[in-house]
This record gives structure tokens, sequence and C-alpha cells, in this order.
């Protein structure tokens, strides 16, 4: 880290990650798992209820992907403000 | 062979695979116990941490209580998962780069001060006490159903192993251990339901199979579920609430916090090798762990139908009327699984209208039709009481399935449970020995004292755990969620506001972490009993069960957590800014370079 003004651009980045995430992360499973279950339940997956399916299923799917994918930009990010281990 | 003979045998290999391990590794390399995980490739750290993570409140209890609660259940589901995308992002790489191995050590430092250190030392007491109460739970469901004896005596039996493994065993911390443990945890889990999904739908994998037909009919299993639970008075499965859907909202906010605020599980990632490592171990232990969750909502939908098909065959893959007089099946033809349970008292049969047979229905219904045609079939109340904790380990008699499974499954379930308590008991030992009474009342105490303290912590642990989980506040999976309420409503905000709040000094965080633990157990307390002590409730004094928002005790974390970060700030705002230097700090702790190996040590 060189000046302050290049560390609060890498911690601004970082913040804009980790609200981007944590919308997707809300959406599917309080969003779709809980609020809007009901609308959803409308819709089958196969024999699931959309909502049912978030709630019990979906959701789990997507917090794994969410976890490598902010890991895999995290990382970039430490190599673009050159804060990077090693 | 017999069946008994089986489980020991299965019970047996299993252990001395574990002992094998522990061995084996240890003459390989001395410095890998105390390293846990350091050059282990990430994979297998995943595992090792899924298997520390997955208790019995995940293995024994939790399809159970999905069984029961149906669509509701999915709150543990996305709880227990989702706190692994937090404790990624928030927590994980933040306290790796810190580098020390304890969360009171973190507050200590980060607050510039020991009091808040003793807060934090004093929340993760209440909070892993809590959690092993509920492990003990489900120690003594397990014990209970493998020696044939009643739960009281399964819980003593269990409590005198899990003080052997925690104090005498070092397996703890052996990765290769633990690897061990979660294939044998996640084998005994899957196998049976491949088995019983193949049973019900013919398809072998039961993410699919949940969502799929019944085997020769038009219709899909959960379609089939609804309506058959309707007969019987209950709920619709796939849509019955917890309560209402605030409090399943705010149940699983609660969870999630609270599995990134539990000390045993972020102290794993204070000793990955790298900051790197430190975000992908934590999507790696979610795979694994998700391999569970995703496999229990069907465990748990399937037992559901099992148990009805038993008590009233024909209910489902026939067309038997579920009302008529020779449907149910008669007491005396009863299978042997309900016999072996009912020696545990966990299962328990009372013919209320002298028929001689099995009536196994919701008889507070609220549903008129339903409740019209039971009383006209002469029921009197529902016959059958099935306690939720053993509905994993006797789903896979319930199915008829070989005696190989019934043993394999009592085995996992035992790993399951042993492995997270003796990672529980560590977190309290190195709490009180090493923050506690070294870090504070006895600096100069020698590293034998500071051991035998700890040994000491973790017997007296037991001891007011088993007691308390004889007369436990609730089945396996509810008592941890309430560990999990402690966690959030404690430490999670502590933590957090400790990277990602620059300003925030130590009498914010202090006043907080007081506050929140104190607001939830005041609600907690006032349902479940002082201490959880049965009898010293006070529910006239808050208002009746569930009385803020009917938000139930197991949920109320998350208020507690507000309620944490809202006196935190105030306070902050009326007092004066941390330190420069602590300032700085923070500003390090944020950025991934300069990581360097941990070391315990206080500074």
């Amino acid at each position: 880290m060189k000046d302050d003004t290049s560390s609060q651009a890498y911690w601004k980045a970082t913040l804009a990650l980790l609200t981007k995430i944590l919308i997707v992360w809300f959406v599917v499973s309080f969003g779709a798992g809980i609020i809007f279950a009901d609308m959803l339940n409308s819709i089958k997956l196969g024999g699931y209820p959309l909502g049912f399916w978030f709630a019990q299923q979906g959701s789990i799917y997507i917090f794994i992907a969410l976890i490598f994918y902010y890991s895999k930009k995290m990382g970039e990010i430490d190599r673009k403000f050159d804060v990077h281990e090693d | 062979m017999e069946l008994q003979t089986t489980i020991y045998l299965v019970v047996g290999l299993s252990f001395a695979l574990y002992i094998g391990i522990a061995f084996w590794a240890r003459a390989g390399s001395t410095s890998e116990f105390y390293a846990a995980g350091g050059g282990v490739h990430p994979v297998m750290n995943g595992m090792a941490t899924a298997a520390d993570w997955m208790s019995a409140a995940s293995f024994i209890s939790m399809a159970g209580l999905i069984s029961n609660m149906g669509y509701g259940g999915g709150l543990f589901l996305m709880g227990w998962t989702g706190g692994y995308v937090l404790l990624a992002m928030l927590l994980a790489p933040y306290l790796r780069k810190f580098g020390k191995f304890t969360v009171p050590q973190f507050i200590g430092d980060r607050f510039y001060s020991k009091s808040a250190s003793t807060v934090a030392v004093l929340c993760l007491l209440v909070a892993s006490l809590t959690y092993i109460i509920g492990q003990m739970t489900g120690v003594g469901v397990a014990f209970s159903r493998f020696l044939g004896v009643e739960k009281e005596t399964g819980i003593y039996v269990g409590m005198a192993i899990v003080f052997a493994y925690a104090v005498f065993g070092g397996m703890k911390g052996i990765t290769y251990t633990q690897v061990a443990q979660y294939i044998v945890l996640i084998l005994a889990y899957t196998v049976p339901a491949v088995f019983i999904s193949l049973q019900l739908t013919g398809n072998p994998l039961p993410q699919l199979g949940l969502g799929s037909n019944l085997v020769g009919h038009d219709i899909s299993l959960l379609a089939k579920l609804d309506q058959v639970v309707t007969e019987l008075g209950f709920g619709k499965y796939t849509e019955s609430l917890p309560g209402s859907k605030l409090n399943m909202f705010v149940y699983t906010l609660s969870l999630m916090i609270g599995t990134a605020g539990l000390p045993h599980v972020i102290m794993r990632f204070f000793t990955v090798p790298s900051v790197k490592d430190a975000r992908s171990s934590a999507g790696w232990a979610l795979v694994f762990i998700a391999i569970l969750y995703t496999t229990a909502p069907a465990v748990g939908a399937m037992a559901k139908m099992n148990l009805i098909r038993t008590v009233t065959p024909g209910a489902v893959m026939g067309n038997a009327d579920i009302y008529g007089a020779e449907s149910a099946l008669e007491y005396e033809k009863r299978p042997d699984w309900m016999k072996r349970w009912e020696k545990t008292g966990l299962l328990k049969f009372e013919d209320k209208n002298g028929d001689g047979r099995i009536q196994y229905y919701n008889d507070k219904t609220k549903n008129a039709e339903a409740k019209g045609k039971m009383d006209a079939a002469g029921w009197k109340g529902n016959e059958l009481s099935v306690n939720a904790d053993i509905i994993v380990l006797a789903n896979p008699e319930i199915a008829l399935l070989p005696n190989w499974v019934i043993a394999l499954v009592a085995a996992g379930g035992l790993a399951a449970a042993l492995s997270t308590a003796a990672g529980l008991l560590m977190a309290i030992s190195s709490a009180v020995s090493h923050d506690l009474v070294k870090g504070i009342f006895a600096p100069d105490i020698s590293e034998k004292g500071e051991l035998l303290t700890g040994k000491i912590a973790m017997a007296v642990s037991i001891v007011v755990a088993g007691y308390l989980g004889l007369n436990p506040p609730g089945f396996a999976a509810g008592t941890v969620a309430l560990a999990f309420g402690i966690a959030a409503s404690s430490l999670f905000p502590a933590i957090m506001m400790g990277i990602f709040s620059k300003k925030m000094n130590k009498e914010g965080a202090m006043a907080g972490m007081l506050a929140g633990l104190f607001i939830t157990l005041f609600y907690v307390f006032a349902h479940k009993g002082l201490f959880f002590i049965k009898g010293t409730g006070y529910l006239d004094l808050i208002g009746g069960p569930n009385s803020f928002f009917g938000i139930t005790p197991e949920a109320f974390g998350a208020i507690g957590a507000l309620v944490n970060f809202a006196v935190a700030f105030a306070v902050d705002k009326m007092t004066k800014e941390p330190p420069e230097h602590i300032q700085h700090m923070v500003e390090n702790v944020r950025i991934p370079r300069g990581s360097r190996a941990v070391d315990g040590a206080h500074a």
C-alpha cells in the first residue's frame, strides 16, 4: 500500500463487491425463500414448488457459488491495487 | 448377523479408524498437531472444517425437525449455510490477517482493553456451553438407542465418553482424523437417503428424488405428502410456517450471523496458511456441508412419508382410506424398530380409543373437514408420540434397510456428536485457561497449570451440560439454535465493527456486547428458565410466550444483534475515539499483504 488514496480506493472496491454479493445473498434466501415464497410456489421446478425449492435447496447452491465468486474477484482486486500476498 | 452385533462392530471399526489415523499422523509429523491445517490442501481442510462444524444438531436432529416443520424447516438449512457467506466475506480473511488464535484475543487487542477481552470470554462461554447442552441431548439419543437403554442412561454414558475423547484424546486438531470422521458421517447420512429415495421415487439422488414423482404414480412426492398430511390434520408440508413469516425471517437471520460469530468455527480460519486461503476454504467447507444440507430436506420429507406409511399401510402408495376402521396398524403387529425405540422412552404409544390400533395425527387441527372425519372414525386423540430427535437414527429402520446401513448411521451420529463436542470443549478450555486465567488473573501461571486449568474447565462444562441435557430446553437442534442466537447477539457485531468501523472504541464495543447478550438471555430465560433450569421461567413478566412480535426465543438473536449495534454506536458517539495506533492497525488488517504465521502469544 503506497498512499492513502490508493488504500481508500481499495477499501471502496472491496465494499462495492461485498454489497453486490450481499444483495444476491439476501434476494435468494430472504427474498425468494421467505418473503416471496408463496408467490413463487405457483411455479413448479419438477415436483418442487419454486419458493419451497429456494428455501430448502436453491439458496444453498447459490451460497456456494457466491463464496467462490467473492474469492476470485477479491483476488483480482488485491492484484489491481497491489496488496496481494507475496 | 444380529443387528446389535453389527452396530457394535461398525461403531468399533470407525473408532479404530480414527485412532489409527491419529497415531499414524502423529508419527509422521508433530508440528501438524499445532499448525492444524497448515500445509494441508484446502479441499482436505474443507472436509475437516465440515466435520468440526456438523454436529449432533445437523446430523441427528435437523432432518427430524424439518420432517415436523415442513417448509419452515428451511430456516435451519438457509441459516446454517448462509452464515458461511458472511463468514467468508466479513470476518475470516481479516481475522486471518490479524494473526491471533482466539476471538477474545482479537477483541482484546482491537479494543485495546483487557476488560473487552473478558467480556468476550463471557459471551464465548455462554454460547459454547449452550451449544454443548444441545450436543449432550443428541449424544443421549444416540447412545440410548445404540446401547438399548433409557435416554438418561444414554446421557451419562455419553458424558463419560465425550470427556475421555476431549481430555485424553489428542485426536482433535489432526486434520486427517477429521477427514475420516467427515467421510464416515457423510456416508452414514447419504447412503440410507439414496436407498430411501430409490424406494420411493426411483431416483437415486435424494436432491432430485424429493422433486420427483412417486414410483408407479403420476403425482409428485411432495404433492402426495401435502395431501396425506392435510388429511391427518397437519399443515400443508410445502407451506407450513414456524409461527409467522416474520419469525422465520428473524430465525434464519439469527442462525446466519450466529454461524459467523461462533468461536469454534472462526478458530479454524485463524490457522489457514494465507488470507487468500481463508477466503476460499470457507467455500470448500460449505461444499462439503452442503452435501448433507441438501440431502436433509429429502430425509425429512421421506421419513414423514415412511412413518405415515408404516402406521397406515396403503395410505401413500395405495388408495386406502386413512379414516377406515381397518386402515391403521394394529399395535401388536408393530414393526421391530418401534419396539426398540420404545425402550429409550423417546417413542410412546397410548391406545386412547381402545381399538388396539395406532392412530397418528394432529388432534389439535383447525381443519374442520379433517376434524369431522376424525371424530366420525372414533379417534380419541393422537396415540403415537415420536421425539423429533430420533427420526434420522430411526430412518433406515423405518424404511426396513439392511442392518449394516442402520449400524453405519449409528457410527455417523456418534462421529458428528463427538467431533463437535470435542471442538467446543477445546474452545472453552482455551478461553478459560489462556484468555482468562493466563491473560488476566494469573499471568505467571506455569504451562502445566494452564493445561490443568483447561482440563478442569472441560470437566465442569461436561457435568453442567450433561445435567442440563437431562432436561433439555428443547430438541438438540433447537437448543443449538439458542447458542447461535447468543453468539449472534454478542460476538458477531463486536468482531464486525472491529474490522469495518475504524472509529469504534472500547466503550462502545463492551456496552454493545453486554447489551446484546443481556437482552437475548433475558428473553430466552423467560421462556426456558433461568440458566435453563426447568421451572424458573418468568413468562408473565414479559407478557406470555413469544410476546415480542411473535418471535420465538430461538430466533431472538437477530434482535439482540440489532440492540448490540445500536447501543455500541450510541455509546461510541458519546465517548472518545480509539487511539491513533489502533486506527492504523484496523487499516492494516484490511489489506492481505504482510500476513504472517499465527502466534498465540499475548502482545
